[in-house]
């Protein structure tokens, strides 16, 4: 646990997505869900990418989610694990796993989410396993 | 001549160079256009619709077809990443056949090796590219992205490191006897296992060469086919698709290819048992076990076992596939593979791959690319092709 960790780049934000990034800067994440057809989806759009409602709304997700895939990036200067997390909301998200040995990350294995500073100062939601916080 | 063909194949040209220190990327274009141009018997005043795709410099399609002096009627610059070639093939032979050209030229080139661009970094498509700010910060290079698709499909169906390698032993053993190929050297197994890990499941072997060059196709209608005779190679099917992460519901157990393939069958009236040869798009190992699945040459799930023990290997397996040695070994122009996939199956079909890799009276033949990343956003292109005589 004591490996060193990359550096964040900011996320480039948009009219779309700025309260997304200001909620992660308190600690919250944010997912967008659509009052038309009640599905939520990822990443956040004004225009639900399901049924083309304008009618969205940012919900809080419960932060609580499993490992879908990922894959441990060996040859970065520093390396770090990507992964796509499957909230418990139903959505995927891209992510970084961190706080935990390489070896002990596995598909299916229950995560939640934590955040990162990012180079500018910005909040970035990532992951580490669940009870090892 | 019996079965019909939306259009032909009448000339192909794959540029011999690797790494193109002396050239501009427009110079590129312009020499893989000539000799494809000349390969079909055409000049490139018979051109009359332009195909390309992103690498094209400057405003794309019309600055080269400024620089080559091209006078065309029917222009197409889809831009569907290492699939856009494939897709190309589709496109000119619907234009051909509703009048809007009669000879179109589809070319492709790039330096990325003497530019020296790693793709270890982060991909970036720029700053309005809406996905950017949710996927950029992860660290999302084009190696991490392949291998989660293989971490899920290993998860999901028990694929192993050890079957993934065998497409990269296969694709050596055709490389071998590829004169311009850039890594001719036959591998095992074990060397595949035992080079260094880049992107948990793949290893360096499990990735493709980064390559400078390109190629170009000639595609025409049947009264310029039959002008030019018997070397011009028929499209009997063609199928495209997109597929995302379709707003969050993210599922890696297939790619674009199970959308692409079935239209390209459906189109030909074939199927994949009627194959003789196959070029499949192989950025890295399991883009090829995965495709080779959605197109439906083994289950779904079986693909592991489908490609290991040399099935892949010409002469010696059941399905020889790409027989220049592919993206893994010969040549990934641009870091796009969707053109040199077309030309080798050309090569097929007209007898005119290396003897050691001819595929004895090979009839029917499918290419198939795929462009952006199996595991967010992609293109795929199915095209079924067949001898002129087929």
């Amino acid at each position: 646990m004591s490996m060193a960790e990359r550096t964040y780049p900011d996320p480039t934000t948009n009219l779309e997505t700025e309260r997304y990034w200001a909620a992660a800067r308190d600690g919250k994440l944010l997912i967008k869900t659509c009052n038309a057809c009640g599905e939520a989806h990822y990443y956040p759009r004004e225009i639900c990418p399901h049924c083309g409602s304008t009618d969205t709304e940012w919900r809080e997700a419960s932060g609580k989610g499993t490992i879908y895939s990922y894959s441990v990036m060996r040859r970065a200067e520093t390396p770090y694990v990507i992964a796509y997390v499957t909230l418990d909301e139903g959505v995927t998200m891209m992510t970084n796993i961190v706080d935990a040995d390489f070896d002990a990350i596995a598909i299916g294995k229950a995560v939640e989410v934590t955040f990162r500073a990012t180079e500018g100062g910005m909040a970035l939601p990532v992951f580490r396993l669940a009870g090892e916080g | 001549m019996s079965r019909p063909a939306k259009g032909f194949i009448a000339g192909v040209f794959e540029h011999p160079t690797r790494k193109a220190v002396d050239k501009t990327i427009p110079q590129l274009h312009a020499e893989v256009a000539l000799g494809a141009l000349k390969d079909a018997g055409l000049t490139k005043d018979d051109v009359d619709g332009y195909f390309c795709a992103g690498d094209a410099p400057g405003l794309g399609g019309l600055s080269m077809a400024e620089y080559m002096g091209l006078k065309v009627r029917h222009i197409d610059t889809t831009e569907t990443g290492g699939s856009s070639y494939t897709v190309h093939v589709g496109h000119a032979v619907d234009a051909i056949a509703a009048g809007r050209c009669s000879v179109a030229l589809v070319t492709l080139a790039g330096r990325p090796r003497a530019d020296g661009v790693a793709t270890l970094g982060s991909r970036n498509y720029g700053p309005a590219s809406p996905d950017v700010g949710f996927e950029l910060p992860y660290g999302p290079a084009i190696t991490n992205l392949y291998g989660m698709a293989a971490m899920r499909h290993m998860y999901a169906y028990g694929t192993t490191s050890e079957q993934l390698a065998w497409i990269k032993v296969a694709a050596s053993h055709h490389a071998q006897h590829n004169e311009h190929a850039l890594l001719r050297d036959v591998v095992t197994v074990d060397d595949v296992l035992n080079s260094p890990m880049i992107a948990d499941p793949l290893h360096r072997l499990d990735c493709c060469v980064i390559s400078d060059g390109g190629g170009a196709l000639v595609i025409v209608g049947p009264e310029v086919a039959r002008s030019l005779g018997g070397r011009c190679v028929k499209v009997l099917g063609t199928g495209e698709a997109v597929k995302h992460l379709n707003g969050g519901k993210v599922d890696l157990s297939h790619n674009g290819a199970a959308m692409s393939g079935p239209i390209a069958f459906a189109e030909a009236e074939l199927t994949p048992a009627d194959m003789d040869y196959v070029s499949i798009y192989d950025s890295f190992t399991i883009t090829v076990l995965q495709t080779l699945e959605d197109l439906g040459f083994c289950e779904k799930g079986a693909g592991g076992r489908f490609v290991a023990d040399g099935n892949l290997i010409s002469g010696v397996g059941k399905l020889p596939f790409n027989t220049d040695g592919g993206g893994l070994c010969n040549n990934h122009p641009g870091n796009r593979g969707g053109m040199t996939k077309v030309i080798e199956a050309v090569r097929q079909l007209r007898g005119e791959a290396h003897p050691k890799v001819q595929v004895p009276d090979c009839t029917l033949a499918l290419a198939h690319g795929t462009g952006g990343s199996i595991a967010t956003r992609m293109g795929s292109a199915t095209v079924i092709l067949g001898r002129n005589d087929a």
